[in-house]
């Protein structure tokens, strides 16, 4: 098991992980013999063992939440007046809500919401930030101040009441243009990835300011590589471990927003259970339903928890110049 | 001193001017108009909608309703709430004192929490205290704001039956057990965003005192003879707090979010739920509004990180 996620992932990155000269840090600590890189930051990911209890439990959950409704095929939707507001039993393995529908039903396809959120918004956050950062570090002079300008402009917006604003204001034209459900996970997805990519492009310019003065990019300047070959195949590939970093946060960080976005009744309507908009449902039930509340919001904790520690041991993994 | 300050000053304006952009901007792409109203009304002639629109100058170029908009901004006349029938500044200027208390109270907690832990924690690195310091903060941090409001309502409301859940701002009565309930219901909100910060802020000051401890002039101090304490306090906590300045001011953001949820949690009157209500009530003014102020807290907090900054690490000033 332990080798092969990385072996798959190495002879796809051999070329670009291995450019003309190898980079610098790889050099500094040594790589053991017959270790590739992805290999190497496997062996390195193992010895944290949070961070591999966190990587279980995430995949745990998303298995859970890919597999879990077709194994546990009871409606989220089933009314059931008779059985409202009930403690976890045998029918109903995490009780149900205040309408008498299964809690574990709606867990499951509100995972399923939660997470593709998160992962969503993660993708457009790292892609615009890595675009920014790449322009901002690779140019010099105006291009590179102004873009600058903007990410610290943008870091000091409020982004919570900005993304209340915006989805006020266009939650409605992006219901009707593309229907309910699309619309509002569109929306909340776009906003939520145009207010997080300020840390991933300060990242990556950061990285490219190093990188570019580096000898082995200006080999292959001296080479006649155009500038986008230089930073496509050459200062790209090596500034990606802090990047990867960034996306995990960003993916607990989008759960996060997505969470409090429905805890106020400006996320997902009722009739799709993701976890906060059942928070959100709970919280005038605490003192006769606590465990409606509870499960959700332990979910949110768990997941968000795990991708932390999750975060924690890439960066050890994925930093070569640090020795564990 | 006073030319670092008048320089971040000169700084923050184009920030101001930049995020009014931004929000006009959001707020002219937006779908809809003012006057969709009297335009389903078929009582209201199309006429009299023209000449409504012509004397509120919504047929304008972008740009001059922009210069319009922030002219009267600035002039203090911030337009009329929909739903409540006052003005918008009376209405803010109403509700800012009470965020603005929560908010920093809570700020001081987790001072008072991160500052000791933090430092303790990374004079004993790998410690039994700094491991279990580091797991409760760890987990502090994932434990998003309104799950743990919700927990601590759980705990202390209902089970306990020690604190009220509901804050309110007419309570009657004077003296100390006014002053007391005040404080009482203060307790939840406060404890709420005071330990989501804390728990960040032990992180920050952890690693960044990790960093600074092991410089060559922490053990010049010491092989003078200085008292650990001395040595901690005065020569390694003020350059350790730098960074941590810098990444506090980067979280305001976060923090008037997490102020947000915690008023919306407990009821209390502030901006924050002045904010969420005038959204459900649909309320344009209101909204763009507290949205301004917001970010206007958020930059003056900036500008006084810098001040910190300058008076943290003098040669920051003089550069």
């Amino acid at each position: 098991m332990a080798g092969s996620i990385p072996a798959s992932l190495t002879t796809r990155n051999r070329g670009t992980q291995v450019p003309p000269s190898p980079p610098p840090g790889e050099a500094a600590a040594p790589l053991r013999a017959g270790l590739s890189p992805w290999a190497e930051a496997w062996r390195r990911f193992k010895r944290h063992r949070l961070a591999l209890v966190g990587a279980a439990l995430l995949a745990f959950m998303a298995l859970a939440v890919l597999l879990g409704p077709w194994l546990w095929n009871v409606p989220i939707n089933a009314i059931d007046f008779a059985a409202k507001l009930k403690g976890p039993s045998l029918a109903h393995p995490l009780g149900t809500d205040d309408l008498g529908q299964d809690l574990l039903a709606r867990m499951l396809y509100g995972g399923r919401i939660s997470l593709a959120v998160g992962v969503a918004s993660m993708l457009i956050a790292i892609l615009v930030g890595v675009v920014i950062g790449a322009v901002a570090g690779i140019s010099r002079g105006w291009v590179d101040a102004a873009l600058m300008w903007v990410t610290d402009l943008f870091l000091s917006l409020p982004q919570l009441p900005l993304l209340l604003l915006i989805i006020y204001l266009f939650r409605d034209s992006m219901k009707k243009l593309v229907g309910p459900e699309l619309g509002i996970f569109l929306i909340i997805v776009a906003v939520i990835g145009a207010f997080r990519w300020m840390p991933a492009a300060r990242l990556v310019r950061a990285q490219f300011l190093s990188l570019r003065e580096k000898e082995f990019v200006e080999a292959a300047r001296a080479l006649g590589a155009s500038p986008t070959r230089q930073v496509v195949r050459h200062i790209l590939p090596n500034a990606l471990g802090p990047v990867i970093v960034a996306a995990t946060i960003d993916v607990a960080a989008a759960i996060i927003f997505e969470s409090t976005l429905s805890f106020l009744g400006m996320g997902f309507p009722p009739d799709i259970p993701s976890w906060g908009r059942q928070l959100y449902d709970a919280k005038d039930y605490l003192d006769v339903a606590p465990h409606w509340a509870l499960i959700p919001g332990g979910a949110i904790f768990l997941t968000v928890l795990s991708i932390s520690y999750m975060g924690d041991g890439l960066r050890d993994a994925l930093d070569p110049r640090r020795v564990i | 001193m006073w030319r670092y300050f008048l320089r971040k000053l000169a700084i923050a304006v184009p920030s101001v001017i930049g995020i009014s952009i931004l929000l006009f901007t959001v707020l002219a792409l937006a779908p809809g108009d003012p006057f969709e109203e009297l335009a389903a009304n078929p009582n209201v002639p199309p006429e009299i909608r023209a000449n409504l629109r012509a004397q509120f100058g919504l047929d304008d170029p972008v740009v001059t309703r922009y210069l319009r908009w922030s002219g009267s901004m600035l002039r203090g006349d911030w337009g009329f709430s929909f739903s409540s029938r006052v003005d918008v500044d009376t209405l803010i200027l109403q509700r800012l004192p009470v965020t603005l208390v929560v908010i920093g109270a809570s700020q001081l907690l987790a001072l008072l929490v991160a500052l000791p832990v933090g430092v303790y924690a990374a004079t004993r690195p790998y410690s039994i205290f700094d491991q279990i310091a580091s797991t409760i903060a760890f987990a502090g941090y994932a434990l998003p704001t309104f799950f743990t409001g919700l927990l601590l309502i759980l705990l202390f409301s209902i089970h306990l039956d020690w604190l009220p859940f509901v804050y309110r701002a007419d309570i009657p009565g004077s003296g100390w057990p006014w002053i007391w309930a005040h404080i009482k219901q203060s307790i939840m909100p406060v404890l709420v965003l005071g330990l989501f910060q804390g728990a960040a802020w032990t992180r920050y000051v952890r690693s960044s005192v990790l960093d600074v401890i092991r410089l060559d002039y922490v053990t010049t101090a010491r092989s003078k003879g200085l008292a650990e304490r001395v040595v901690v306090v005065k020569h390694v906590v003020r350059n350790a707090l730098i960074p941590v300045v810098t990444l506090v001011a980067l979280q305001m953001p976060a923090v008037f979010g997490g102020a947000i949820v915690t008023e919306q949690i407990f009821r209390v009157p502030g901006i924050g739920s002045l904010l969420i209500s005038a959204i459900l009530a649909n309320d344009t003014p209101v909204i763009m509004a507290v949205t301004f102020v917001l970010s206007i807290l958020v930059i003056l907090c900036n500008l006084i990180a810098d001040i910190l900054y300058g008076w943290l690490d003098p040669r920051i000033a003089y550069h």
